[in-house]
Parts: C-alpha cells; sequence; structure tokens
C-alpha cells in the first residue's frame, strides 16, 4: 500500500469515526415515550392481585422501558429518512448526522434481546413474551409495514403503544386479566384522536414525508370526524375500570370528568375547521389527551399504592 | 516488556481521531462501563431475591 492510498484511508476512518455522545443514544430510546410507557406498566403492574418482590417488579418495569427504547431506536433507524424530511424529527441523531443508522440498528437489536430476556429470568416468560411481541408489532408491523402504506397506521399500530399495561400485569400475575385488557383498550381507542389532532396541524409535514395520515389521505373534515367518533367511545371506556370494580369512586369521578372534557374537546375541533382557530382547538386536544390519559393512569397508579399501604380512596 | 506497552495516542500508528472524537469516545466508554456494572448488580441482586432463603440455607 502506498503511503498516498493509507493516508486516504486512514482520513476515510478518521471521517467515519463516531461523534455520537451517550445523549444521542439516549435520544434514540425516545425518553417521553418511554416513561409513558413506564407509567402505564406500573399501572397494569400494581392491578395485579399479589404484588411482586419490589426488586423484580423494579427489574420488570426497567426491562419493559428498554423494550420500549428498543423499539424507538428500531424506529429510528428505518424511518431515518422520512424523518430528515419532517420538521418535527430532522434533528433526531440519524437525520442530523450524529449517529450512523448501523449504529442505532445494532443498538435496538441488543437492547431489544437484552431486555426480553432479563423480563423472562426476572418475572416470566408470558410476560417476556408479550414484550418481544410489542416490539414486533411496533417495528414490523407499525414502522416497516403500515405506517408508510394506510391511513389506519396509527389506529391497529396503536396496540403496540397500548400493551405495556399487559405486560406489566402479566409480569407481576403471570398472567392476562380482563382488568389489564380494559387498560389497553383505553389507550388503544386514546391512540387516534391524539395522533391525529397532531396530524391536522402537522399535516404538510407528513405529506412532504409521503407517510399517509388520514388527513392528508381523507380530508381534514373526515379526520375530525373521525376523532369525535372516538373520543365518543373513549369517555365511557375510561369509566370501566371503576365500572368494573378494580378502581375506586375518586377514579370514576375523574375518568367521568376527563372524558367530559376530551368530548368537549374533540366537538370544538370538529366545529371550528377553519384558520387560527381549527388550528387552536387542534393543539388544545393534542395536549388535553395527554393530560387525559396521565391523569386516568395516575389515579390508578395512586390509589393503588395507598391500598397497599392500608388507605383507600 | 517494555516494546510491547501501549504508547501514547501521539505516537501510535494508524487512525489517528480529532479531539472531538475522542472525547465522544471516552464518554461513551465511561456510559457502557457505567450500562454492565449495573446490568450485573441487577442481575445479582435479581438472584438473590429469587433463590431467597436458598442462598443461605441450600435445600439438602
Amino acid at each position: 500500500m502506498s503511503d498516498a492510498s493509507f493516508a486516504h484511508d486512514q482520513t476515510e476512518d478518521v471521517r467515519l469515526a463516531s461523534l455520537a455522545a451517550p445523549k444521542d443514544y439516549l435520544a434514540l430510546l425516545k425518553p417521553r415515550v418511554m416513561s409513558l410507557v413506564v407509567f402505564t406498566a406500573l399501572a397494569g403492574l400494581l392491578l395485579a392481585p399479589h404484588l411482586p418482590h419490589p426488586v423484580i417488579g423494579f427489574a420488570s418495569l426497567l426491562a419493559i422501558a428498554v423494550g420500549a427504547g428498543a423499539s424507538g431506536a428500531l424506529n429510528m433507524w428505518y424511518d431515518a429518512d422520512i424523518d430528515a424530511i419532517m420538521g418535527r424529527t430532522r434533528n433526531r441523531p440519524i437525520p442530523a448526522g450524529r449517529l450512523a443508522p448501523q449504529e442505532a440498528l445494532a443498538f435496538g437489536l441488543i437492547l431489544s434481546v437484552l431486555s426480553i430476556l432479563t423480563l423472562g429470568l426476572a418475572a416470566n416468560w408470558l410476560a417476556a413474551g408479550l414484550l418481544a411481541f410489542t416490539i414486533f408489532f411496533y417495528v414490523v408491523i407499525y414502522t416497516m409495514w403500515l405506517k408508510r402504506s394506510t391511513p389506519l397506521n396509527i389506529v391497529i399500530g396503536g396496540a403496540a403503544g397500548a400493551l405495556p399495561p399487559m405486560v406489566g400485569f402479566a409480569a407481576a400475575a403471570g398472567e392476562v386479566s380482563l382488568a389489564s385488557f380494559v387498560l389497553f383498550s383505553i389507550i388503544f381507542m386514546w391512540t387516534p384522536p391524539h395522533f391525529w389532532a397532531l396530524a391536522l396541524v402537522k399535516s404538510d409535514d407528513y405529506g412532504r414525508a409521503g407517510v399517509p395520515m388520514l388527513p392528508n389521505v381523507a380530508g381534514a373534515d373526515r379526520t375530525r370526524l373521525e376523532i369525535l367518533i372516538y373520543a365518543l367511545v373513549l369517555a365511557p371506556l375510561g369509566v370501566a375500570p371503576y365500572l368494573m370494580g378494580f378502581a375506586s369512586p375518586a377514579y370514576g369521578a375523574i375518568s367521568v370528568i376527563g372524558g367530559g372534557f376530551f368530548v368537549y374537546c374533540a366537538h370544538a375541533v370538529y366545529r371550528r375547521r377553519e384558520g387560527e382557530t381549527a388550528k387552536k382547538a387542534a393543539w388544545r386536544l393534542f395536549f388535553v389527551s395527554i393530560l387525559y390519559l396521565f391523569l386516568l393512569f395516575l389515579t390508578l397508579v395512586v390509589e393503588r399504592v395507598l391500598a397497599a399501604t392500608g388507605f383507600s380512596l | 516488556m517494555a516494546d510491547q506497552k501501549l504508547k501514547e495516542p501521539a505516537e501510535r500508528k494508524g487512525v489517528t481521531l480529532t479531539p472531538e472524537q475522542e472525547k465522544s469516545r471516552k464518554a461513551r466508554n465511561i456510559a457502557i462501563a457505567l450500562a454492565i456494572t449495573g446490568f450485573i448488580a441487577l442481575f445479582y441482586v435479581i438472584t438473590i431475591v429469587r433463590l431467597g432463603g436458598a442462598v443461605a440455607h441450600p435445600p439438602a
């Protein structure tokens, strides 16, 4: 090898050497999504008739969190091309050039395997199997298949985000129950109006990236109608934990008031169709939807923790 | 042996990283070390909890 070619190779190698910092890898895990997953999984875990040892509970939640993060990393690996186009995502580590796609792929795969094995060994293999299915569903069914091919992408793909309470319950109880399925259903029905509210505001972004979100395919008016229908189904479903006897009257009151306000905001989105007021209504529904789900699960968690320490609401 | 000792970065042949790359590599190495240490500690504690009293009093 000549000196010249060696110098060239060295320059190339130096150029390829990673500049990624630990915080870039952390960003791959989508920490905000991960925190919601941990929270909902904790609610599912606390629903179990017998709580696991705190260490096993902690390890289970950590494994579920890391599994969710691994899904996020694999999603960012696959979606790097459209992330670079959309304003909301163009500063993610891969499109911003701080991380190579292969690094994200390896990181996501390693964390997926480790999280599934850890949950299986710490809790049980039913929970580990459900976590593996969740990761598979999010990465393969949603990210690789549905997201770019149908406006039903988040309707069906929402199942992945809805599974953590069932995984949490299975980790503690070794089985799935109707109660954990109700929590799954609440998140499943919550996902479309939440993301469609965002899609109404960001439809240009999604359109440029070629992602067939409902507003781009069926139009904004049809999306507004769908949001209202989903809200009308979600509001009573949110009360189900109280009606079925596994949540307190305090939860019942919060779910009725919260559900009512959710429907009110969805109706405002349906009614206000033009200009800045339409945009404001969609943004309000987006943030109210986050607050609504957070409050429901926070109440479930708090009342279960209080019950474990001898108090009841 | 002295010949086999690692040379200072400036004396090494091959790829020479920029100061930014050296810095980010060091940060990644520390993060990996912490993650592995945490992972080992977690499995140690899980093992103790799952084995329970069988650690101190193994079944005959």
